[in-house]
This record gives C-alpha cells, sequence and structure tokens, in this order.
C-alpha cells in the first residue's frame, strides 16, 4: 500500500542521525491505515503549528476508571481513519526487563486490535498502546488478561501505575528492593489503580539510592529513596589503586582511559560536608557528618560503597506546575526500614490517604493540600513528631498560629482584672 | 476461551497486576539480584557490571524513540534473541539496553547494531547515554497524540538530539547533562528538573465558544480551574457562560482541561521556552528547579533551527566554562546568573524575573553581584 498524504515537513525528520519515529511510522503506515493518517494529521499540524486532537471523551473498559484514554481527530473529514485514535496504559513489569516472547505476544496483540504504535514507555512509566477504536477496547483488553497476564495501568483521579529505579537487578548501589517494593504497592493497591477515588492523580517512586535515577524526587507524590544509617564500606587498597591510576575514576563517565585520580580535589574537595581526609595512604571519612550525597561513591564506585544499615527516606508533595507551581518531595519519614510486606509504610500511606481524601479539593494533589494547610496539619494526620531532617532551616516569619490548648489558660482573659492592673 | 462481545462478564479477569518482574531477568541477572559490588563503563553506551560471585554482565545502551512501532519492537527482539537468550530492558529515559553474559558476545553485538539504520538513513540503535555525556531526551506527546500541547515533542527532540549526537555517544562534557521536553505546562513528563528543559508555551489566552460552553462544560469546574481567578460566569447574548479577564491569564490550560469550549492553542501565541539548572540527583548539591534562560522561541517545524541552536550554545558554553562534575545548576551557580547570560549571549528580558507567588524568594537581596 502506498502512503496516502505528502508528508515533505516530516520528511525532513528522516534525515540526521538520531533514529527517526518518522521512518518508523512509514515503515508500519504501508499495511496499517491508520499509522497512513496519523503521518497525515502531523503533517497539517506541522503547517498549521496547532494540533489536531480534540479533548480526549471518556471512554473506558467495564468496571475501570482509568487506564485508557480517549482521543478523537478534530478532521476525521480528512483522516477518517483516525478519527477515533485512544490509549490504553498498560501496567509494565517493575523496572522495565522483557522477555522477547512476551514483547513478540505484546506486539501480536497491538497489531491486531490497534494502529501498532506504542510509546516504550510513557513517562509514568506505562507501556503505551497508541492509537486504538472504541469498539476495540473490550477485546483488547480481553486479550490483555487473557493472553498476555497483564493489566491496565491508572489514568484520572487514582494511583498512577508505581515506578522505580532498576535497582538491586543491575545496581551495586541500590540499598531497597526496589522492584519488589512497586510490584507489592502495585498489587496492593489494584482498587486505588483502577477505580478513581482521590481528589486527584498520586504517584510512588522509588529510587535505590540518593542518586534518583527516576526522579522521584521531582515527580512523586510519595516519593520513596533507598539510604544507609551506617557508614560508607570503604576498600582502602582500591582508593590506593584509584590514586595510582590503576582503576578508572567515576567509572569511566569521564573517560575510559586510566588516570591517576586527584583524591583531595576530585573527591574531598566536593564532599559538600567537607567530612573527608586522605593522608596519601588512607581515606578518612568521618561518617556522623556526611550527608549521604553518593558523590564519593560515584566517583570510587570500585572503593566505596553504601552502608549495610538500609533503608528509606519517604518524602511527599512532588508535582508539575499546575495548578500551585511545580513543587519537590519534602521529607516527611528521614528514616523507614523497608521490609516485605511493607506493612508500616502501607499504615502511613493509609492515613496519609485518608486526610487527602477528607480535604483534599477537587484537582488538589497531596503537595497542595500540605502546602495549603501545613506541614504541621500533614504531620498531626500521620502521627509523626516534628524532626529538624525535615526542613531547611526554621521559620523566618514570626506569625505562628498557636493553638489555644499551647498557652496556660486558653484564649480567655480576665477583662476585669486586666483593667484593674491598666487604667483605659 | 474467546471473547464474546455480548457477554463482557464471562469469564472476566480483572485487577491482576503488572506481571512478576522477576520472569523477565535474564538468568544472569536473576542469579546476581542484589550481589552486584561494582561497575564501570568500557565505552560511551557500554557497562559492565561485576558481581561479587564474579559473574559480568555486559549491557549496551542505545537511544531509542520513545514512539516506537511493533516492527521496531520486533526488530529489538530479533536482536535480544540472537544475542542475549531473549531478554531486553527500557531505561526510564526510553533507551534500550541489550545485555549479555560475557565479554566475546559483545562485539558481535555491538557490530550488529551499528549495522542497522532506516531506510532514510538515520541510525536505529545509536550507541551511548552513558557517563559525562547527554543521554536520551525524555518527553511527552506533542502535536502526535495530546489535545493541549503547545509545540510538537518527537520532532523537536529528534532535530535536538540530530545536532547533540556526538555527545550521545560519547563523554566529554563536565557531568552529565539531561534534557527533558514537555509540550504543555502540565509537564506530564515532569521537565521541571532537568538541566536543560524545553517548554511549550502558549500565549494567548483562551477564547470562549460561549453557544458550547454550557452544552460541554461544567461552569463551576471551570471557574474554579483558573489559579489566578481570572474566569467569571456571565451571560452572553442571553446564554451561560464564563468571559475570561485576560490581563490575570498567565496561559497555563487548566482551564481548557475542565473546559473543551475554551480553546488556547493558537499557531501565534505557541511556541517554546528552555530552562536550565535543574537536577533531580543528590549528588553534592540539593536537588533543583529548572531557571527560566529563554522566555519563547516561535514554533519553527520541521527543524526548529531556534531552540537547536541555542540549546547547542548552553551546551558549548557549559563544555568549555564549568568545572568537572559541575551540573549545568552547579556551574550558573558558582559563575552568577549575570555571567551565564554574558556567555551564552542568551537576552535578558523582563520574563526572566518572577512576578507570580512568592516570586520575592527569586529576587537579588544582597550587594553581591558582578558586573
Ligand atoms: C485531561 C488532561 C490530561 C491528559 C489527557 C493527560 C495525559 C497524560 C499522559 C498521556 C501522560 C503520560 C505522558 C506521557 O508519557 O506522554 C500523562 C502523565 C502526566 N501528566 Fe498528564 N494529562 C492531563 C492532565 C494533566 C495535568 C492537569 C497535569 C498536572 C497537574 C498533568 C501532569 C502529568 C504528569 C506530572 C505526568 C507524569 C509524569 C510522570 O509520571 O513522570 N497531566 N498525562
Ligand atoms: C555511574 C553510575 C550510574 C549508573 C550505573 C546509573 C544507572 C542508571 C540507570 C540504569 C538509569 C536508568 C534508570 C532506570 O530506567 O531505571 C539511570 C538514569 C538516571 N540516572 Fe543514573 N546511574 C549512575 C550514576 C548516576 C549519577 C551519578 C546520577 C546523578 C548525579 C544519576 C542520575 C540519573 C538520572 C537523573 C537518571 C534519569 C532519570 C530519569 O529522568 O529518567 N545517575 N541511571
Ligand atoms: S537510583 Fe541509585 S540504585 Fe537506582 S539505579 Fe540509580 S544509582 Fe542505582
Ligand atoms: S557521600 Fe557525599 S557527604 Fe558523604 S562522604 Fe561522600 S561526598 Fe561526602
Ligand atoms: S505535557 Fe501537556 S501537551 Fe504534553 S502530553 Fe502532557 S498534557 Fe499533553
Ligand atoms: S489559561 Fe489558566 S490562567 Fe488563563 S484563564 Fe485558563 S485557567 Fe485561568
Amino acid at each position: 500500500m502506498a502512503l496516502t498524504h505528502k508528508t515533505p515537513m516530516l520528511d525532513e525528520l528522516e534525515k540526521g542521525h538520531w533514529p527517526s519515529f518518522i521512518s518508523d511510522i512509514k515503515q508500519i503506515a504501508e499495511r496499517k491505515p491508520a499509522c497512513d493518517d496519523l503521518l497525515g494529521v502531523m503533517e497539517k499540524s506541522y503547517e498549521d503549528k496547532e494540533g489536531h486532537w480534540k479533548h480526549g471523551g471518556i471512554v473506558g473498559v467495564l468496571g475501570y476508571g482509568g487506564g485508557v484514554i480517549g482521543r478523537y481527530c478534530d478532521r476525521p473529514d480528512l483522516f477518517p481513519n483516525v478519527a477515533h485514535f485512544h490509549t490504553l496504559r498498560v501496567n509494565q513489569p517493575a523496572s522495565k526487563f522483557y522477555s522477547t516472547e512476551h514483547l513478540r505476544k505484546v506486539c501480536d496483540m497491538w497489531e491486531k486490535h490497534g494502529s501498532g504504535l506504542t510509546n516504550m514507555h510513557g513517562s509514568t512509566g506505562d507501556i503505551i498502546l497508541l492509537g486504538t477504536t472504541t469498539d476495540e477496547l473490550e477485546p483488547t483488553f480481553y486479550e490483555l488478561t487473557h493472553t498476555l497476564n497483564m493489566d491496565l495501568g491508572g489514568s484520572g483521579s487514582n494511583l498512577r501505575t508505581p515506578s522505580c529505579c532498576l535497582g538491586k537487578a543491575r545496581c551495586e548501589w541500590s540499598c531497597l528492593d526496589t522492584q519488589d517494593i512497586t510490584y507489592n504497592l502495585t498489587q496492593e493497591y489494584q482498587d486505588e489503580l483502577h477505580r478513581p477515588m482521590f481528589p486527584y492523580k498520586f504517584k510512588f517512586k522509588t529510587s535505590g539510592c540518593p542518586n534518583d535515577c527516576v526522579a522521584a524526587i521531582a515527580r512523586a507524590d510519595c516519593s520513596i529513596i533507598g539510604t544507609w544509617r551506617d557508614d560508607i564500606r570503604i576498600d582502602q587498597e582500591a582508593v590506593r589503586a584509584y590514586a595510582a591510576g590503576e582503576l578508572v575514576p567515576n567509572a569511566g563517565s569521564h573517560g575510559t582511559e586510566p588516570r591517576p585520580l586527584d583524591i583531595q580535589k576530585e573527591v574531598i574537595d566536593l564532599c559538600p560536608t567537607k567530612c573527608m581526609a586522605w593522608d596519601g595512604k588512607n581515606l578518612k571519612i568521618w561518617n556522623e557528618e556526611c550527608t549521604r550525597c553518593m558523590h564519593c561513591i560515584n566517583v570510587m564506585p570500585r572503593a566505596l560503597r553504601p552502608g549495610t544499615d538500609v533503608g528509606a527516606t519517604i518524602l511527599c508533595g512532588a508535582k508539575a506546575p499546575i495548578l500551585e507551581g511545580a513543587q519537590l518531595s519534602s521529607v516527611i519519614i528521614p528514616f523507614m526500614r523497608m521490609e516485605s510486606p511493607y506493612d508500616e509504610f502501607k499504615e502511613f500511606v493509609e492515613k496519609m490517604w485518608d486526610w487527602w481524601m477528607e480535604l483534599g479539593r477537587n484537582r488538589e494533589r497531596l503537595g497542595e493540600l500540605i502546602q495549603r494547610l501545613g506541614l504541621r496539619e500533614f504531620l498531626k494526620a500521620v502521627e509523626l513528631e516534628p524532626d529538624p531532617r525535615m526542613i531547611n532551616t526554621p521559620r523566618y516569619n514570626p506569625y505562628i498560629f498557636y493553638a489555644r490548648e499551647d498557652v496556660p489558660g486558653g484564649w480567655e482573659i480576665d477583662a476585669k482584672a486586666y483593667r484593674e492592673r491598666h487604667q483605659p | 476461551m474467546a471473547f464474546d462481545p455480548n457477554d463482557l462478564m464471562k469469564d472476566r479477569i480483572t485487577d491482576i497486576g503488572p506481571p512478576h518482574f522477576e520472569q523477565f531477568f535474564p538468568p544472569i541477572i536473576k542469579e546476581n539480584y542484589g550481589k552486584w559490588i561494582y561497575h564501570e563503563i568500557l565505552e560511551p553506551g557500554v557497562l559492565v557490571h561485576v558481581s561479587e560471585t564474579g559473574a559480568e554482565v555486559y549491557t549496551v545502551r542505545t537511544g531509542g524513540c520513545r514512539l516506537m512501532s511493533v516492527d521496531m519492537i520486533r526488530e529489538i527482539c530479533d536482536i535480544a534473541d540472537k544475542h542475549c537468550g531473549g531478554y531486553v530492558r527500557w531505561t526510564t529515559r526510553n533507551n534500550v539496553e541489550f545485555m549479555v553474559d560475557s565479554k566475546d558476545k559483545l562485539q558481535p553485538l555491538i557490530d550488529d547494531l551499528k549495522s542497522r539504520k532506516f531506510p532514510a538513513g538515520s541510525n536505529k540503535f545509536p550507541i551511548g547515554g552513558t557517563g559525562a555525556g547527554i543521554t536520551n531526551i525524555v518527553h511527552t506527546q506533542g502535536w502526535l497524540h495530546c489535545h493541549t500541547p503547545a509545540i510538537d515533542a518527537s520532532g523537536i527532540v529528534k532535530s535536538v538530539l540530530d545536532e547533540l549526537y556526538d555527545d550521545f555517544c560519547s563523554m566529554r562534557l563536565p557531568a552529565q547533562v539531561r534534557i527533558s521536553l514537555a509540550c504543555c505546562l502540565n509537564m506530564c513528563g515532569a521537565v521541571h528538573c532537568s538541566d536543560i528543559a524545553i517548554l511549550g508555551v502558549h500565549r494567548k489566552p483562551p477564547f470562549v465558544e460561549h453557544e458550547r460552553v454550557s452544552k460541554v462544560c461544567e461552569i463551576p469546574l471551570a471557574i474554579a480551574a483558573c489559579p489566578t481567578a481570572a474566569i467569571k460566569p456571565a451571560k452572553v447574548e442571553g446564554m451561560k457562560s464564563v468571559v475570561v479577564n485576560n490581563d490575570r491569564c498567565m496561559f497555563c490550560g487548566n482551564c481548557y482541561t475542565m473546559c473543551p469550549a475554551m480553546p488556547l492553542a493558537n499557531a501565534e501565541g505557541d511556541g517554546v521556552a528552555l530552562w536550565v539548572g535543574g537536577k533531580v540527583s543528590n549528588a553534592r548539591c540539593a536537588p533543583k528547579f529548572s531557571k527560566l534562560a529563554v522566555p519563547y522561541i516561535p514554533n519553527e517545524p520541521p527543524r526548529w533551527p531556534t531552540v537547536v541552536k541555542d540549546i547547542k550554545k548552553i551546551v558549548e558554553v557549559y563544555a568549555s566554562d564549568a568545572n568537572k562534575y559541575e551540573r549545568i545548576g552547579e556551574w550558573i551557580e558558582r559563575i552568577g546568573w549575570e555571567r551565564f547570560f554574558e556567555r551564552t549571549e542568551l537576552e535578558f528580558r523582563h520574563e526572566h524575573i518572577d512576578d507570580y507567588r512568592l516570586a520575592m524568594t527569586t529576587w537579588r537581596t544582597t550587594t553581591q553581584f558582578k558586573w
């Protein structure tokens, strides 16, 4: 089948070294009319400098309030094959390893029921199956659950698909079993994932260490970031080998040629807490001053490792700008041990959700509610004591909301006694 | 049991969640789970991880388009079957990682990946994205599939990565540079903490289709959606509708999300803003937001030359100026913003001075600055 639309502008995007998504769509457009028309719409958007998708309508599969995003073209007269072009979010296996056997089944299923285009993966983590019609939704879901043993992810005002870094699967720094945490939470909260019950979306993301490769601190309403409380493990001989140029510094991030590492300049001087010293033979770390930033470990991965007293820092409230402005997550629980089945964590989650569901306004993210009512109210709701690890600095405005019970005698004043002490 | 459109409840399976991750681990990953002791980059895009058992896994990281056809996925499967025992992995940044369990399997894999090109000439599997270089640009959907974008996504990403291709395949920069794109202020990709963020912006307030409003919108929801209270209920020619105080609009698009009769996408108004200096890792300094570098660049499809030129310029000045290990944000904080604008030759304009909530936390409250 020849392609039906002229696409001179998109054709420009076939040039250059980086893989061309246009070349990719073209190969499948030869047998998929929807992809052919998609190229047509895209070319039109490139000419008009405006998109051509309508506001999503409500479509979905029976019993689920999320996982499908309705999409309709606003020029079905020109591009009838993408008049409906809905998206399905499919819950990915934690940290995105696949067997080819399984992936091929996904491809066959999507070849049969949809456009054959995907996002591997969406920002939230799901496999995104891009483009199908309303009457294909149920058959796709049936095949997804029966043949592929897979399920839809979240969209709408519900729990979004949790995601994580690859953790212990291939990273020596992981302080957490990131995949197990993600799998466990996803299974535990299937109902919250599929049936909107929250004021707005809610995301969990888990990173194994403070390098935070899944950007949990910037993207999750509840960020779980691995850390440790004891000493950094040191192999002094390996430190000396870095200094002598026998090992490649920074794991080769700055080039793979061996070179002597200037430990003073590249490690000690860049340590944010200045808690290290090097006398040319031994590296000393005053661990009680270390804030576990990971810099020295990143630079000397064969000599330094995180400690073994491991757990997670739990932070809450990150979100993109809409509505109240972008926020990073704030420390709520400085350290929590994370062992399956994560009961302590789940108790916290349920208290947090109860508070948010009771007090959150429509489309108010957890972080915005915390901002509106105050961190103190949130700490009360989740039954936590304040801790200096939760703040950058104590407040510098003097307007403190003392409660009646904080002051002896409450807010009652004996006016008569006052006037006996003071003339008007 | 086959699907029966007349009886959706028959054998219905729901809420089974994702497949368990472990069944997709290559044997070497499963056997050494939690046992890795160190890793090293052997060449750009090629990593070795060594386990306490002595096992080694070699990873080749290749850049990919997040938008991928099933043909492309099948080709990835062919490669993984041929070289990697039938397993493959995607990273958070849309890279594809091929893993082998011994060094002698590495070169044939690399050669195979390098040999694959699209008919028009682009590489299918560029190898890189490790260490002090740039990795794949995470991005959202743009004109290809979303309803609120101010810009395209995949096309801009392709144009920028063509220009920065050598920095994907090498590690010459002072530290890693993470670039991200979101096509509107919703920022589905949460790009607000990237070394360089490309953001689609609208600049015309929504226009109100009065005859549609009461049919397709919940008016109180549209009013409540506006963060600046710019929307008021109104009767227009006898129809229940809303009016927008255009001077209060900061073009967030929330109203359109709640009410499709208030579109704000517009060819003349829309375009790109560039942000710099964000990071998410805790290494050395705390995570940071990205800050505004270029308020507005018009949409210039298909190759977006101004976006490409400005990003290239920022990367080059950073590459020559920053100290080793300094991320873009750390470099700018060291030299100061006045120097950043001077050296990158980007124009400093009124839009760079914050005038939204908490703006004063970004104003200079010291006499310490540079001439
Ligand atoms: C009806 C309106 C919306 C639609 C159709 C929509 C669509 C999407 C889609 C398709 C994704 C996956 C993105 C991707 O990978 O391409 C996504 C993720 C996301 N959306 Fe939206 N979105 C909507 C509204 C919003 C709003 C109002 C916000 C901001 C509050 C928002 C923030 C995000 C964020 C932060 C993510 C994911 C980031 C991550 O997990 O890393 N979206 N949305
Ligand atoms: C050299 C050792 C490192 C290794 C082996 C490593 C590994 C990885 C991997 C595998 C990913 C993809 C993660 C996933 O998809 O789950 C990734 C992404 C990432 N890494 Fe690292 N990483 C290293 C060092 C660092 C350092 C030092 C930083 C920060 C200073 C860092 C920050 C990030 C970030 C921000 C991402 C991308 C997250 C995103 O936006 O998707 N990594 N890294
Ligand atoms: S967050 Fe830490 S543990 Fe996870 S992949 Fe990144 S460096 Fe490894
Ligand atoms: S982890 Fe960071 S703070 Fe701790 S010793 Fe290393 S460089 Fe210093
Ligand atoms: S960032 Fe905006 S335009 Fe882009 S996919 Fe998300 S909601 Fe759509
Ligand atoms: S775009 Fe945002 S600020 Fe402007 S009217 Fe709509 S909701 Fe209000």
